[in-house]
């Protein structure tokens, strides 16, 4: 379908990003490859956003070295990021998904249809006309999926997308990250809830203070954590 | 030495059939007829029979402050967008100076365009000292920092607003100030508005430059000095109401835009 | 951005097109007494219907309006400070100078006359007891034909009115119609033209104090600039007007100029001493 290049793998090669005299990410090398979903789990402050940003493209390390299947400084053509509050455009639902479409530069015969698959795809298709900054807040999150998907991407950042959410919403929510992995796109999502990452993930990845602490494939991770900062979280305390 | 002529009864003498011509009424056809000074015509009963003179200066006024606003509009609002979005060196000097400008004394860029245009002066060769193009560029000179720092600000908060979605849809340079002036319309709307405002509102620059001749560049304000310093108030107080009241429907007529946008897209 | 380029071209467009269409026209310096007293509201149309020439008058004092004509901004110039003119000559931005009409100032003083000056035809006399008496007084302060006029009295009457002035002299700097504005509102005393007195509708309690004085007198006259200073001019045109005030018509016509059934201007068109 597409002969473009894909972004995967991202490599992060001991990439450390400062704010100022504040260090966020600290010396963190990872491989984020095609496969399921890679969650992103960890205390506040952990460093996940930054962590997402990075991935995305939207930050540069203050140290070492960020690659997109062994390019640097890859425009975001095939990546794609929900935010954790995503910010929706003045215009109607279909307006939204229709800028994204103009902006990955799909033919505008195609709109039309795109729009409606994607609207269907989030269960949004009876609000198409309705002005998306009235919608409220989990179908703004959903939207905001269907925004990313416009540009047919290969991997899909989301920032902790049920964080805000009522548990029918969240459901919804996590239906519509399931559907969207099985068709093959990589899912890297942040969450601060272990329960989420177990429905959905994949592999885990731990944050800590800006570190990587531990990896591994959800079974794993959650049946025999090796470290003891994962088993102090994965017991639901305080990790300091 | 001079001999002064006995008062004619006012009505049915010869005299008045030569001054006729200087009454208003529908009929009278000479652009450059002066107001008359005989028994009144007030502003209303100006206002209900259309009187020629009095349409010719309102249409006078909505035309050189609606161009002049135009022009500030082409000027300002891509140099507001620019400022906005565009870290420079001494950036934070223009923004001061930007709205600071937006509180010039109307007399004092009257004055300064009128040595401009003066025969004297620099741009002597186009001729336009006393003509409503003078009107125009001397507005435009008010307005345009007005709209240029509303624009800014607009843009600015927009930009704080729809980064990470912008960037993160790879939204090109010229694409994302399309974006945003679009998305920005409606405030800037009012920045437009704002600046048509002070544009009817002035007298001090228009004044100057354009020599308040009648017929010609005599608007409602510089016809309100005029009849104020003649004496005339209730004919002044008249065409004040008259300018108010358009100032007041023009804002209307925008906020009733406003709100049927806000409605379609916000 | 296609239609507000297309906005701005029909904007362009529309206020170019009476300037374009104004080309039979000349902009004469006049001030703002004459402008107030309503003659080219009069005037003007005849003249327009008779040569098709609109006249463009931008009122001022009479000594700014002679510095338009010196900056080569008006065509020609219509005042009334003989003093004036005749610099104006001297200098070359004038061809020549016509006598066109006269009139008299009069001084105006509030009803309750603090001066006790009402009725006295002696204006140097009055001017002294209104000092004397520190009696409220509005000058135009605006170099125009008036304010050369009142400065003129004051030196007649032996009187240094820049050091002897006092809280009681105000000197405004506007026009005729301000001066009487200000002199009603604050009660005092203002030299005006009959003209605009006659025309002037906000007197209050307003009156005519002294008149008559010969020293009174107020000529005025009109003065092609000269097209060797400033070639823009447009000297046909303007030579026409000023044959046309100068002639028996024109003169016939001013003559006709009356407010209340009261002539204001007095032709003399062809007095060799006006």
């Amino acid at each position: 379908m597409h002969s473009a290049p894909s972004d995967l793998p991202i490599r992060f090669e001991s990439v450390t990003i400062d704010a100022g005299a504040h260090r966020i990410l600290d010396c963190v090398s990872l491989i984020i490859k095609s496969g399921p979903p890679t969650l992103l789990i960890g205390p506040n402050g952990s460093g996940k956003t930054t962590f997402l940003r990075a991935a995305m493209g939207l930050l540069s390390p203050s140290q070492g070295q960020l690659t997109w299947d062994g390019a640097a400084d890859v425009p975001p053509v095939r990546r794609a990021m929900v935010f954790q509050r995503p910010v929706m455009l003045r215009r109607t639902a279909a307006g939204n998904i229709r800028y994204a479409l103009k902006a990955a530069n799909i033919p505008k015969e195609r709109h039309e249809a795109r729009i409606a698959e994607l609207l269907a795809l989030v269960g949004l298709a009876d609000i198409a006309s309705r002005p998306a900054r009235r919608l409220s807040g989990g179908e703004q999150q959903r939207l905001a999926l269907a925004r990313a998907l416009a540009r047919d991407p290969t991997v899909l950042f989301l920032d902790e997308p049920t964080a805000s959410l009522d548990p029918a919403a969240t459901k919804a929510v996590e239906d519509i990250v399931r559907a969207i992995a099985n068709r093959g796109i990589k899912v890297v999502m942040a969450t601060h809830d272990l329960g989420e990452a177990r429905r959905l993930a994949g592999d885990i990845v731990l944050l800590h203070r800006g570190r990587v602490v531990e990896t591994g494939d959800a079974d794993t991770f959650f049946r025999s954590p090796k470290t003891g900062e994962a088993k102090t979280f994965i017991a639901g305390e305080l990790l300091l | 030495m001079w001999a002064r002529s006995s008062v004619a009864a006012f009505s049915g003498s010869k005299d008045i059939r030569a001054e006729k011509q200087i009454v208003f009424s529908p009929r009278s056809t000479p652009r450059s007829t002066e107001r008359s000074m005989q028994p009144d015509t007030s502003a209303l009963h100006l206002v209900m029979t259309g009187d020629p003179t009095l349409m010719a200066i309102v249409k006078l006024s909505l035309t050189v402050s609606l161009c002049a606003v135009v022009i500030a509009a082409i000027i300002g609002v891509p140099l507001g967008a620019f400022i906005a979005l565009t870290r420079f060196r001494g950036r934070e000097g223009v923004i001061v100076l930007l709205n600071a400008l937006m509180g010039l004394p109307p007399v004092v860029v009257g004055l300064a365009v009128y040595l401009m245009l003066s025969r004297s002066g620099v741009l002597g060769q186009l001729g336009l000292l006393f003509t409503p193009s003078a009107m125009v560029f001397a507005q435009a000179i008010l307005v345009t920092p007005i709209i240029a720092a509303l624009t800014r600000q607009t843009i600015e908060d927009l930009w704080a607003e729809y980064r990470d979605e912008l960037n993160g849809m790879n939204v090109g340079p010229l694409a994302r100030i399309a974006t945003l002036i679009w998305d920005g319309r409606f405030s800037l709307v009012v920045a437009l508005l704002a600046g048509f405002g002070r544009a009817a509102a002035e007298v001090g620059a228009i004044i100057i430059v354009g020599g308040n001749i009648d017929g010609f560049t005599r608007t409602m304000t510089t016809a309100i000095a005029l009849e104020t310093s003649k004496g005339d108030l209730p004919l002044a107080i008249g065409l004040g109401v008259i300018l108010i009241t358009i100032v007041i429907a023009i804002n209307a007529l925008a906020w009733t835009l406003r709100r049927a946008g806000e409605r379609l897209a916000r | 951005m296609l239609s507000r380029r297309l906005l701005l071209v029909l904007c362009a467009l529309a206020v170019a097109s009476p300037a374009v269409a104004q080309d039979k026209s000349i902009v004469v310096a006049s001030t703002t007494s004459t402008q107030d007293s309503g003659l080219f509201g009069y005037l003007l149309p005849i003249f327009k219907q008779k040569t098709g020439i609109d006249v463009k008058v931008v009122a001022q004092g009479t000594g700014q309006a002679l510095d338009t004509a010196r900056r080569g901004d008006a065509d020609v110039v219509f005042v009334h400070a003989k003093s004036a003119e005749e610099k104006f000559l001297s200098e070359g931005f004038g061809v020549k100078r016509y006598p066109v009409m006269y009139n008299d100032f009069i001084l105006i003083g509030p009803a309750s006359d603090p001066a006790g000056v009402k009725g006295s035809k002696d204006i140097v006399a009055s001017l002294t007891t209104i000092k004397n008496k520190g009696a409220p007084f509005i000058s135009r302060g605006d170099r125009s034909g008036t304010h050369i006029a009142e400065l003129a009295l004051w030196k007649a009457a032996g009187i240094d009115i820049e050091s002897s002035k006092g809280p009681w002299y105000k000197a405004i700097g506007q026009g005729m119609g301000a001066a009487l504005n200000t002199a009603s509102a604050a009660n005092a005393y203002v030299l005006a033209d009959r003209g605009t007195w006659l025309a002037f509708k906000n007197r209050g309690t307003l009156a005519i104090a002294v008149e008559g004085d010969k020293r009174l007198f107020n000529q005025y006259g009109v003065m092609l600039v000269n097209p060797a200073k400033h070639p823009t001019v447009k000297k046909d045109l303007g030579q026409q007007f000023i044959d046309f005030l100068v002639s028996p018509e024109g003169q016939k016509v001013i003559a006709g100029y009356k407010v209340n059934g009261e002539q204001l201007f007095y032709p003399n068109a062809s007095d060799p001493n006006a």
